[in-house]
């Protein structure tokens, strides 16, 4: 089988249960994916699926083959980090780090929803054409992000410092 | 506790001061440099790129993968047990059960010996014998995870079930009162409490309950594990790594230095991670199968052999006299807990330490239950034992038409009220002086229901905080000083995210004068000089301490090497101080040598110097505690009950701060835990068949984004003139206090008091 992740092609012989966070763990060994429950509860396991976040733990990997798939090695570049990585940084988004991967995947899909004008639970109007990038949206719409480590302020912090600009409606 | 330990205790109490460790205050401790400064993590930029490799991430050649199949029933005997099957499925390398699993002894029982670090101590796969629900009954190895996880499912047990106690109303009626509580006496008496609460003015009686929790580290307990002849690597997620070294060198029959613990990354910890069976049959498969292995508990799993926070009920009675101070304090309890186990939820200590009464009653008792043995999560004991104590404090306060930061002042001790000892460094009233201050408390209505905005009810609670000062015997660090004016240090420590290699880093720079980029911690391998435990919230006290024995004999060593041609000829380590990249005399500045010309001249690459902390008196001669206020606000629905926290703050009085970021951190980190405790954390155990119901993070419900407000930190900064660097260990105590004040302001909104954790909304209904 054949995946495309972070631009790159993979070859890989797969087990037809093996999840698309096994195949990266396990197989291709982009470990920076990581596994905090194997059943869609913590969204450790966050990548891009053509630019939309999915939990990868509870895909299965033959129907991911020719997706663009982006794992957090494939958020920056090999010389500088994203933004958003910098700010994690600097805000201390994490403790242990654990969660952290899946973290910044999961708001770069996030913005990219606010973006396209996607609702959450707290959007006012959920017709709305500019959604407001608040700390509210951000924390509703992260909370599938669990973080033990209670880094939730640093997080929010560093999400809302990366996008605003971008996101000023 | 051992009568040469107590002799000790007096000898060490009745020394004076300044023959002990910290008997004279660490000249950093006051320095403004780079202790305190906000640096961001060393480990930073591996973390936020995915490159930061975890125990399940390391691979080897020939890896095969785990599983592990567990006991449905709490006690009795495996019956029948077919493998065939599993045997015969694709990819099977190895079925492992009582019946094949090499001869193992019991990993000994933690504080049994030094570096135990058993939970329970009991065999583990050696005889057919089920002692809890959960316990792993067989495990299987196979090429791929898939195909281990396939195999299990098709093993066939069968079991001759005998009557267990899963029931902790049954297991109560037979407490016991154990021998001691982490060394502490198991009951204190002051005075007769009984009497004085009888007689007294004003009074509340009160029963509190808290649940189970679970630690729920986002990253599963994971090893990698290989053998090489008698040479055993494990690369862990754990808090210590020489004591997994010293147990499993027990365990399997090999010497120390034949076991070698890596552990650079723990993805959370929470005192979750230490040795659990999991390493223990990963490494016995690894060895019957001559194939290195990969262990990765499922989430379910970690909940059936990775214990817990215990469930507890606690009495707590106070007298007061109508002047507002104590004339009795009672806090007594039960703790549930298996016969053997280590981790009785200690939740009598802050009663032990906080508040002067005239009369003071403790006393734990635990029981003997069939269950999965209890390990320390965040603040055993602290954490439940302040919210019992906490809502108390503040029900006594409204019965006497108090403020409840009043009260606390009014009943403020002097000296320890337990063990009499002086406090080392206390400064609580000034931090709920500092937190009320700025929380603005004096907004509070103390009437319950006085404030509402539409729909909800708005409310402020504070309570205290408190949480021991720990450091722990025995570790040693090691300085390599290179003839480029570098230094590497090394300790076998730990970083689940508290910022270990950072603070440490910026501490030795300051200590040895050198910028902070020349200066390396390296930690996490049992090839290192060995370290302590990641526990008690002691380790960066332990390191610290550890830290300041090497640079004296550094100094020493350096004089010594320095010789008659440099500027510091003749000079004695006291006579000189570490400065802008070597030393020089104290009072005269001129007098100075580089670290790179004294090495340079003695024709070195480098100096390397190895000592042992010094044993830790000073937590014997002096009551050392960290303290806090925590304030929090919530907004309770009237019509639903939902209670969302709106504002929190905490004031912490935890000596020294280090860094003053990964530090707000820590603590905000504890109060969100905290919040979990109080609002949505439980572990649901069925007490008919002693089974944990709600094995995943779906049920278990930890703090989410939504759930948790930007949380405000403050502190004292005022050094403890007896700790190393004037610092305590912060880990564990963000976590105290949060339940009581959380309770307390759900009160001042509802005017309901809910005396059982978690504060869910039914509850308010
Ligand atoms: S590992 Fe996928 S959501 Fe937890
Ligand atoms: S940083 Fe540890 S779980 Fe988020």
């Amino acid at each position: 089988m054949n995946f495309t992740i972070n631009e790159h092609s993979y070859e890989a012989e797969l087990d037809n249960r093996t999840s698309l966070l096994d195949l990266l763990r396990n197989h291709l060994g982009f470990t920076g994916t990581k596994k905090g429950c194997d059943q869609g509860a913590c969204g450790a396991c966050t990548v891009l699926v053509d630019g939309e976040r999915i939990n990868s733990c509870l895909a299965l990997a033959v129907q991911y083959q020719g997706r663009a798939i982006t794992t957090i090695e494939g958020v920056g570049t090999a010389g500088e980090m994203h933004a958003l990585q910098r700010a994690f940084v600097e805000h201390d988004g994490f403790q242990c780090g654990y969660c952290t991967p899946g973290q910044i995947c999961s708001a770069i899909g996030m913005a990219d929803e606010i973006k396209r004008g996607v609702p959450s639970a707290v959007t006012e109007h959920v017709a709305a054409h500019n959604i407001d990038f608040s700390n509210e949206e951000i924390r509703e719409r992260m909370s599938g992000n669990l973080c033990r480590c209670g880094a939730y302020n640093g997080i929010v912090e560093a999400v809302r410092e990366t996008f605003a600009e971008e996101l000023a409606s | 506790m051992s009568i040469i330990m107590d002799v000790m205790k007096t000898a060490v109490r009745l020394a004076p001061g300044s023959w002990l460790p910290g008997g004279t205050p660490d000249p950093l401790m006051n320095k403004h440099g780079l202790i305190g400064k906000p640096a961001s993590r060393i480990d930073g930029p591996l973390k936020v790129q995915g490159k930061a490799r975890f125990a399940a991430e390391v691979s080897l050649p020939g890896l095969v993968y785990a599983s592990l199949l567990y006991s449905t029933i709490a006690r009795g005997r495996i019956a029948t047990l077919e493998t065939a099957e599993a045997e015969a499925a694709p990819g099977v390398a190895l079925v492992m059960t009582y019946r094949n699993a090499p001869r193992m002894a019991p990993p000994p029982l933690m504080m049994s010996a030094p570096k135990a670090a058993g939970a329970s101590g009991l065999p583990i796969m050696q005889d057919a014998e089920i002692r809890w629900n959960g316990q792993p009954v067989a495990l299987v190895l196979a090429q791929t995870q898939e195909q281990a996880d396939h195999a299990v499912s098709l093993i066939r047990v069968t079991y001759a079930v005998a009557p267990a106690v899963t029931s902790f109303d049954a297991a109560k009626a037979k407490a016991r009162t154990p021998e001691n509580i982490l060394g502490e006496p198991s009951s204190i008496e002051i005075g007769d409490a009984e009497k004085a609460l009888k007689d007294a003015a004003f009074k509340v009686d009160l029963i509190y309950r808290t649940p189970r929790h679970n630690h729920n580290a986002i990253e599963l307990h994971a090893a990698t594990v290989a053998w090489n002849g008698d040479q055993l690597t494990v690369h862990d997620a754990t808090q210590m790594v020489n004591g997994t070294a010293w147990t499993l060198a027990q365990v399997f029959g090999v010497k120390e230095e034949q076991v070698r613990v890596l552990s650079p990354y723990v993805g959370g910890g929470f005192g979750g991670k230490g040795l659990g069976d999991h390493q223990i049959l990963a490494i016995a498969a690894s060895r019957l199968s001559g194939r290195p292995v990969r262990i990765l508990l499922s989430r379910e799993g970690v909940y059936r052999v990775v214990g817990g926070r215990t469930t507890t009920e606690q009495r707590v009675a106070l007298g007061a006299k109508p002047d507002g101070t104590l004339a009795a304090l009672i806090h007594t309890g039960v703790a549930a807990t298996p016969t053997r186990n280590v981790c009785p939820e200690q939740f009598s200590f802050p009663a032990r330490h906080l508040y002067a009464a005239n009369a003071i009653k403790v006393a734990q008792q635990v029981t003997d239950m069939d269950m999965l043995a209890n390990i320390f999560m965040r603040a055993p004991g602290e954490s439940v034992g302040t919210y019992a104590l906490e809502c108390a404090i503040d029900e006594l306060a409204e019965a006497m038409q108090l403020d409840p930061i009043e009260l606390r002042r009014r009943i403020e001790p002097e000296k320890d009220p337990t063990s009499g000892t002086p406090f080392s460094s206390r400064h609580l009233v000034e931090a709920y002086r500092h937190g009320a201050e700025r929380f603005g408390w004096d907004r509070r209505d103390p009437t319950p229901r006085s404030r509402r905005e539409g729909e909800w009810l708005i409310g402020m609670g504070c309570a205290t905080a408190t949480y021991p000062y720990y450091r722990m015997p025995g570790g040693a660090a090691r300085i390599r000083l290179t003839a480029d004016g570098r230094a590497i240090v090394q300790m076998a420590s730990h970083e689940m995210g508290m910022g270990t290699a950072t603070v440490q880093a910026q501490h030795a720079a300051e200590r040895l004068g050198l910028e902070y980029e020349k200066v390396s911690f390296e930690y996490g391998d049992t090839s290192l000089p060995s370290g302590t435990l990641a526990g008690g919230s002691s380790q960066t006290a332990s390191i610290a301490a550890a830290i300041i024995a090497v640079s004296e004999v550094l100094t020493k060593e350096l004089l010594k090497l320095a010789g008659n041609d440099s500027p510091l000829a003749g000079l004695k380590p006291d006579e000189v101080e570490a400065r802008d990249g070597g030393l020089c005399h104290v009072d005269e500045p001129g007098r100075f040598e580089s670290y790179v010309s004294i090495l340079k001249r003695a024709h070195r690459d480098e100096l390397v110097c190895e000592a042992e902390a010094p044993q830790p008196f000073e937590m014997w001669k002096y009551s050392m505690h960290s303290y806090g206020a925590q304030f929090c606000e919530v907004r309770v629905n009237a019509v639903t009950g939902e209670i969302r926290v709106s504002r929190f703050l905490g004031s912490f009085d935890c000596g020294r701060i280090l860094n003053a970021k990964t530090a707000t951190s820590q603590f905000k980190g504890g109060i969100i835990m905290g919040l979990g405790l109080a609002l949505s954390e439980e572990t649901l155990f069925d007490e008919r068949s002693g089974r944990i119901m709600n094995p995943s993070l779906a049920e278990y419900h930890v703090p989410v984004h939504m759930d948790v407000p930007a949380i405000e930190v403050i502190w004292t900064d005022i050094p403890d003139p007896h700790s190393p660097l004037g610092a305590h260990g912060i880990g564990e105590i963000g976590i105290t206090g949060v339940g009581a004040a959380v309770a307390n302001a759900v009160y001042n909104a509802t005017g309901k008091r809910i005396r059982e954790l978690p504060i869910t909304l039914d509850k308010l209904l």
